[in-house]
């Protein structure tokens, strides 16, 4: 069998960020595993921008981000295969992949970094009734149609869901010329970005209908209208409330799930809330040399935190090829009050300063972040405002985190 | 002038195609719809039942038990997945307990070989996850998948000389001399005899030679399917027994890994209506719910409806038209339908024999169709000996069920050939799995239009206007 010292998989912002900073940690043997026919994920068919601001101070579309990280990859001489699927791995990191010219083959690999990104979630999934005519696609499906095929799925449009995805896709297809006659949400609240809620609604006239969800599908072959109705607290739709669409397009933007096949196949512990595995710091899962980073891991809603994410995995793996296992046992990173999850899960090693990630369950003003050991506080702050859709972050002092023991516990207090 | 044209490209229809493949006729099936499998067959429970259920002495017991004996062979000859599961029928109260007594002695009466009655203690211990006071246990039943059954027995019946014409939609019948003309919007076909399998309308067609002694009802059966993660929640087919509430909500694995929960029963008026209710679903659920511990409801991946065939009399309707020669109904053929299809050929094959029909033997009748899903199921070296000859096989298109592109090539390619993205649902999975086609639909729309050689405007979902995209961008 082919011996690698170091697979990643899939070639994302994510897969790409961790070959660089692994690469620029000492590792030379690294391998780059891509099913699409070029390197960029999901970036390929992002062309609007607000791209990386964070990360290179400037705005970007989707393509020209990816494009800066392939440049490195090339530049850095990092090898990848295209048009290849890796359908298995091992928990002692045996990959199996798939490809036309070499069939199915496998590597075993020192270390894997798991970069599969996300998939949107489905009508299914939802369990809308009506009929199963055409013209029903996740966002994410109508994006891909759209941007890289030119072709418009349709042109009087509904879209359920207020996620980034549906949000971007309502401007599109303005701007391609179909009508986009509602956005539907089932929360009380949006859980898009502030900015996408101006840009692609607000500035098209396009209604925000809160609290509203599809409830049924109309038309036997294509998509002719669909009844949208209220919902109360516990979600479900009020009587009497319903208001039909006429439309031949219903765009789906429902959810991210992070596509953790392959992980659950190695036995690899996932986290419930998140539905990525569950790491330490160094992005390091519960299942020693294997990694995990990007949307694989959480939904990120901003490609600057992948790409800094993607870092710490890509240089945590080289570390543990060249230098071994990270001994510390893990402290637990616990989330309480408004805050619905954290990454890392688990912090091992405490030199470092080190930084974590979450979301609250719910939008929350005036708020108190209150980070604590037992009963040492080691961070507090104020927030005037948080939501489901924006990740928040606090940054613990190595210092701070040395001088105490046992689990840690992030919560928000409103 | 065909020999037997068959109105109707169901689990029935196509059943009695393969049966008639066998003899030196020529035979026709005509569906009104773009694609074979689109009734009754399509959106059913695929359980092969055990034979228990139907009252003694009636043509619906005696097929039952004999499909479901005949299941095991016809499914591998023809490639299709079946698992013998056993089924399993529930009681949870004393109402319910005495239900499932009398189901024992109807079962013993049809027939229906090892069936027992297990105590909460052996149920406990058979199925963990079942809640229930006593049930009845069926070791001959089985699950079968029904779609597939159906294409694979029109794909072997066509490569035994069978024809198929679809978007045939029968609306007028005349008599002749020595026979029938069919008509359709845009097409005839002459044949000497008829038969009606056309499921729901089968009345409808009856009419049309003025058989107006049956009437059928469509009962709709709503369905949720949940992801292959939540498949190994019960390994039998769990039956709630029946009671006042009516008969209650089914719990069964499929063949293909995923569970099935389902389904509702509410008579309807419209025979096209398979939309899927609120009600039906909130049903559905909670019906389940009431039966199994631990159903992940949750991990739904779609919804479906199909409605049921159901006659105005208790059994079958499985007769010579008693005034037309050389016609023959399949009518009313309500669950278990699915199970004695087998049968159900077998004996319309004898019946037309003693209406006249000719029935000699081929000598090169092959009764063997390959699995459409082969691939899979080869060892990475045989893997790699077919991709190395078509290295369309080592590209996968639908990523949930690993389809690869030389599979779904196959599927528009071989009898009878999909022409749409259900076609290729139902023939490969290509786009079954959790992400229900979100990633790959794009990608089979393509494929389709490069092998069908049409533009990719018109590329459909299911035949007819459900075109998938509309306009070329700016
Ligand atoms: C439609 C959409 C719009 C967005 N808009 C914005 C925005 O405006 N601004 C912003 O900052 N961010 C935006 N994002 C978020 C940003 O694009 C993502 O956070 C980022 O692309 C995630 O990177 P990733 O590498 O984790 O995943 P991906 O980009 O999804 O990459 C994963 C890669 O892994 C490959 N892969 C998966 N499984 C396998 C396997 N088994 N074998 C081989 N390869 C595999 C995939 O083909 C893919 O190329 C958007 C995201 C989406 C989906
Ligand atoms: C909810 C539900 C659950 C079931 N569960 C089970 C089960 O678990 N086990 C079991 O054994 N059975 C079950 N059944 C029964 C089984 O599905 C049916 O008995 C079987 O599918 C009937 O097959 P068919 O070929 O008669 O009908 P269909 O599959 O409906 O085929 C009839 C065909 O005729 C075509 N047609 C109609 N009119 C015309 C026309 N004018 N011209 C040309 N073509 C026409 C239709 O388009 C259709 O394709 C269930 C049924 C339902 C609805």
């Amino acid at each position: 069998m082919k011996q690698v010292d170091l697979v990643i998989i899939g070639g994302g912002p994510a897969g790409m960020a961790a070959a660089v900073a692994a690469r620029e940690n000492g590792l030379e043997d690294i391998l780059i595993i891509e099913r699409d026919n070029a390197l960029g994920g999901i970036l390929r068919q992002c062309i609007h921008n607000g791209f990386g601001l964070h990360r290179f101070g400037e705005e970007l579309t989707g393509p020209e981000y990816a494009a800066r990280y392939e440049t490195e990859v090339e530049a850095l001489g990092i090898p990848y295969l295209l048009n290849t699927i890796v359908t298995a791995i091992t928990p002692d990191r045996v990959v199996t992949a798939m490809n036309s010219e070499d069939g199915v083959f496998s590597v075993q690999a020192k270390a894997i970094v798991l970069a599969m990104g996300c998939r949107e979630r489905s009508r299914g999934a939802l369990n809308i009734p009506g009929n199963r005519p055409a013209g029903v696609y996740s966002a994410g499906a109508a994006q891909k149609f759209v941007n890289m095929k030119g072709y418009l799925p349709g042109r009087k449009v509904v879209i359920l869901g207020s996620g980034d995805i549906g949000l971007i896709m309502a401007r599109r297809m303005t701007l391609e010329g179909a009508e986009v006659q509602a956005v539907c949400e089932v929360m009380p609240y949006s859980g898009g970005l502030q900015r996408n809620i101006q840009q692609c609604l607000k500035d098209f006239d396009i209604p925000l209908y809160l609290s509203h969800t599809v409830t049924e599908i109309h038309g036997k072959e294509r998509v002719t209208g669909v009844t949208v109705s209220k919902v109360d607290e516990q979600r479900r739709p009020v009587a009497g409330s319903e208001m039909y669409f006429a439309c031949n397009t219903l765009l789906l933007s429902v959810g991210l799930i992070p596509e953790n096949e392959l992980t659950k196949g190695a036995d690899i512990p996932l986290d419930p809330i998140t539905g990525g595995a569950l790491v330490d710091e160094s992005r390091q899962t519960a299942t020693e040399g294997i990694f995990a980073c990007g949307n694989v891991l959480h939904v990120h809603d901003l490609v600057d935190y992948v790409s800094e994410e993607a870092a710490l995995a890509g240089k945590a793996a080289a570390d543990y090829v060249l230098a071994g296992a990270a001994g510390d046992s893990p402290r637990r990173v616990i989330a309480a009050g408004a805050v619905r999850y954290t990454v890392p899960q688990t912090i091992r090693r405490t030199d470092k300063d080190v930084t974590v990630y979450f979301r609250v369950g719910s939008p929350c003003t005036a708020a108190t972040v209150r980070v604590t050991c037992g009963d040492v506080e080691l961070l507090k702050k104020k927030k005037p405002k948080m939501a489901p859709g924006e990740m928040e972050s606090v940054t613990l002092k190595a210092d701070k985190l040395i001088a105490c023991s046992g689990d840690i516990t992030v919560s928000v207090e409103v | 002038m065909y020999d037997v044209a068959i109105i109707g490209g169901g689990v029935v229809g196509g059943m009695l195609a393969r049966e008639l493949s066998r003899y030196q006729l020529s035979v026709v099936i005509l569906e009104k719809e773009y694609d074979v499998a689109m009734g009754a067959s399509k959106a059913n429970s695929g359980i092969v039942h055990g034979g228990f259920d139907a009252k003694p002495d009636t043509l619906k017991a005696r097929l039952n038990v004999r499909g479901c004996e005949m299941m095991p062979t016809v499914a591998a000859e023809l490639g299709v997945p079946y698992r013998n599961n056993g089924s399993l029928v529930v009681a949870q109260d004393e109402e319910s307990l005495a239900a499932v007594r009398e189901l024992y002695q109807r079962g013993v009466e049809n027939g229906v070989p090892a069936i027992t009655v297990l105590d909460e203690a052996a149920l406990r211990e058979l199925a963990p996850a079942v809640k229930g006071i006593a049930a009845l246990y069926a070791p001959s039943a089985g699950i079968v998948c029904p779609y597939t059954l159906t294409v694979a027995a029109i794909g072997n019946a066509m490569d035994n000389g069978v024809e198929l014409r679809r978007g045939f939609g029968v609306d007028r019948i005349e008599k002749t001399t020595d026979g029938y003309v069919l008509y359709a919007a845009e097409d005839t076909v002459e044949t000497r005899y008829v038969v009606n399998a056309a499921g729901v309308h089968a009345d409808d067609i009856a009419r049309l030679v003025r058989d107006d002694y049956f009437r059928i009802t469509p009962r709709a059966g709503e369905y949720i399917l949940l992801d292959k993660e939540a498949g190994c929640v019960v390994e039998q087919t769990v039956f709630g027994a029946p009671s006042k509430m009516g008969k209650g909500i089914l719990v069964s694995p499929t063949t293909h890994g995923n569970l099935l929960l389902g389904p509702t029963a509410t008579d309807i008026e419209n025979k096209e209506d398979t939309a899927t209710t609120y009600e039906g679903l909130q049903k559905v659920i909670g019906g389940a719910n009431r039966m199994v511990e631990g159903v992940p409801v949750g991990k739904a991946i779609t919804s479906f409806c199909g409605l049921r065939s159901t006659p105005d009399r208790y059994d079958f309707i499985i007769e010579p038209s008693p005034s037309n020669p050389h016609f023959l109904h399949l009518a009313g053929i309500e669950s278990p339908g699915l199970s004695s299809s087998p049968a159900i050929a077998e004996y319309a094959v004898e019946l037309l024999g003693q209406m006249g029909l000719a029935l000699t033997k081929k000598t090169d009748f092959n009764p063997i169709r390959e699995r459409v899903d082969a691939f899979r199921h080869l060892s990475d070296e045989e893997k790699n000996e077919i991709i190395r000859k078509d290295s369309r096989y080592g590209r996968i298109v639908c990523r949930c069920e690993q389809v690869t592109e030389g599979e779904i090539v196959a599927a528009i390619h071989r009898n009878p050939g999909a022409t749409d993205t259900d076609g290729i649902k139902r023939r490969t999975r290509g786009g079954m799995g959790r992400c229900q086609g979100g990633f790959c639909q794009p990608v089979v729309a393509e494929i389709l239009a490069r092998e069908l050689g049409i533009p990719l405007q018109q590329v459909t979902k299911s035949g007819g206007s459900s075109y998938l995209l509309t306009d070329k961008t700016k």
